[in-house]
């Protein structure tokens, strides 16, 4: 999150954005980057790692329900992309008096909604890494790209167009999408295209990672 | 009383090694029931399938009336377990692990006196990466019993500890046993299962190979005892090997040694001492 804020001072020339600041159009752009960092990096080391060190057996080992340990660890780590989430906020506000046009409920919404769909990648990795170490380097790998095609870091509107069309098959530009035009109160239904991208990666990862998931 | 554990023909094989091979036992409630053999015997898988944790290959097993696979979650609130490796999340304090689990059953008992039993009251607030070795065993044994449960499985409970933290766990696992609780422990110190179990079972290449009391077991290894002396001059062997109860007589120069079965040699020794003076006795 250090890095994060790092990044968000080093921004502080402002070109224009159709109208708006660089950090304006990034603050809603580095929501995406709190995602992918706690759904492709903090989840499947976490699991993972719980798992090769022997801490989910001995939950196997009680009447705990996989669903019940699945429930707590996603709220936990839900809230901690949210904690990270609002000191971004503060930040930006107190930092930059950042520009905000949208309605909180909404981009809130769609924070969770992106948040999940990554969470269910995240877990997805862990199941599918036989290790901690190769869940780490997977994660991370993932990740990296993403970050950086998605316009969570740099905006895509600097991008040249065949980048673009890279970034439009990763999943995390249509968070960054969606987050930035409710941000600035867009309406839902201008985003079905993001909508139905992270509806799919939510279902399918989920589907996927419970069918794989072990204990041990 | 009845049967705590019953289990009939079991087989688990893992890619080409066959690491349980029809094994077969009872253990009856309110027992200390062991199971001993080398690492590698197939103690960890028998006692994880008795557990519900892996599925085997083919048998039959009931534990607490209950089969382990299909009635998993309601055998797992009766059992208590204590696994071989295990671990708990590092920075989880040792008040809040006995919290955490007592929150996974219906009926938890009131960990503190836990806590207390086992010596870790004051090392409620430390978090699990700082305990010894010793104290995370013991932590361990203490979550196996925080559902009060009517079976407790132990595997390997005393691997890792200094001598005297070893007796000090015996001491607790009889106390667990006075309060009638049924336990199956895993070992491969001889000596453990001598002290603890009621009765024991030898597990070796996945099946077993003796099931007894202790007492019994033992005294079935010192089956053949041999006497050994040396002999001046010639020696009558062929009127030696014609007493009840030596196996054979072998000589090597000056010396001769006898084989024969346990007790009925040495009293064969005693009464014919006269022409044959024994200068070691060896098992």
């Amino acid at each position: 999150m250090l890095i994060l804020f790092g990044s968000i001072y080093g921004n502080e020339p402002t070109p224009l954005f159709g109208g708006r600041g660089m950090v304006d159009v990034s603050v809603p752009a580095y929501m995406g980057l709190i995602i992918v960092t706690v759904g492709l990096m903090s989840v499947p080391i976490q699991t993972a790692s719980s798992r090769e060190a022997g801490v989910l057996r001995r939950y196997q080992a009680t009447p705990l329900r996989p669903m019940a340990y699945l429930i707590a660890n996603v709220a936990g780590n839900y809230g901690m992309a949210l904690l990270g989430i609002l000191l971004l906020l503060l930040v930006g506000k107190v930092g930059y008096n950042v520009q905000f046009d949208g309605n909180v409920p909404s981009v809130l919404g769609g924070g969770t909604l992106g948040t999940l769909a990554f969470f269910a990648l995240g877990y997805l990795v862990a199941s599918l890494a036989p290790t901690a170490r190769i869940a780490q380097t997977v994660g991370m790998v993932l990740a990296f790209p993403m970050m950086f095609l998605s316009g969570a870091t740099i905006p895509l509107e600097t991008m040249p167009e065949s980048v673009r069309n890279v970034s439009r098959f990763i999943p995390l530009t249509h968070v960054v999408t969606l987050l930035q035009g409710l941000w600035f109160g867009e309406g839902w239904g201008e985003h079905l295209t993001e909508i139905i991208v992270l509806v799919g990666t939510l279902g399918i990862g989920t589907a996927v990672a419970a069918r794989l998931f072990r204990w041990e | 009383m009845g049967k705590a554990i019953l289990v009939q023909g079991l087989r688990k094989r893992y890619g080409d090694v066959m690491a349980v091979d029809g094994i077969s036992f009872e253990v009856q409630e309110g027992e200390i029931f062991g199971m001993v053999g080398p690492n590698g015997a197939g103690k960890t898988t028998t006692i994880e399938c008795i557990e519900g944790l892996r599925r085997p290959d083919e048998g039959r097993i009931e534990v607490l009336g209950l089969d382990p696979q299909r009635d998993g979650y309601s055998l797992r609130e009766r059992i208590g377990v204590q696994l071989q490796e295990a671990a708990l999340p590092p920075r989880l304090k040792v008040a809040g692990a006995m919290d955490l689990f007592a929150s996974f059953y219906p009926h938890p008992m009131d960990w503190h006196s836990l806590l207390e039993m086992f010596g870790l009251t004051e090392k409620a607030k430390a978090p699990f990466d700082q305990l010894s070795g010793g104290q995370k065993q013991r932590l361990f044994i203490a979550l196996a019993l925080v559902n009060n449960p009517d079976l407790l499985f132990l595997d390997e409970l005393t691997t890792g500890l200094d001598p005297q933290a070893r007796r000090a766990m015996w001491n607790l696992v009889r106390s667990i046993r006075e309060q009638g609780k049924t336990v199956f422990l895993t070992t491969h110190y001889m000596d453990e299962a001598e002290r603890l179990c009621d009765r024991v079972a030898t597990i070796d290449h996945g099946q077993i190979v003796a099931l007894d009391t202790p007492e019994a077991l033992i005294r079935s290894l010192e089956a053949e005892r041999r006497v050994v002396f040396e002999v001046d001059g010639p020696l009558d062997e062929e009127r030696l090997q014609a007493v009840p109860g030596v196996i054979r007589v072998e000589r090597a120069g000056e010396r001769a040694v006898v084989y024969g079965e346990g007790d009925r040699l040495l009293s064969i020794c005693g009464s014919r001492s006269r022409p044959f003076s024994p200068s070691s006795m060896r098992r």
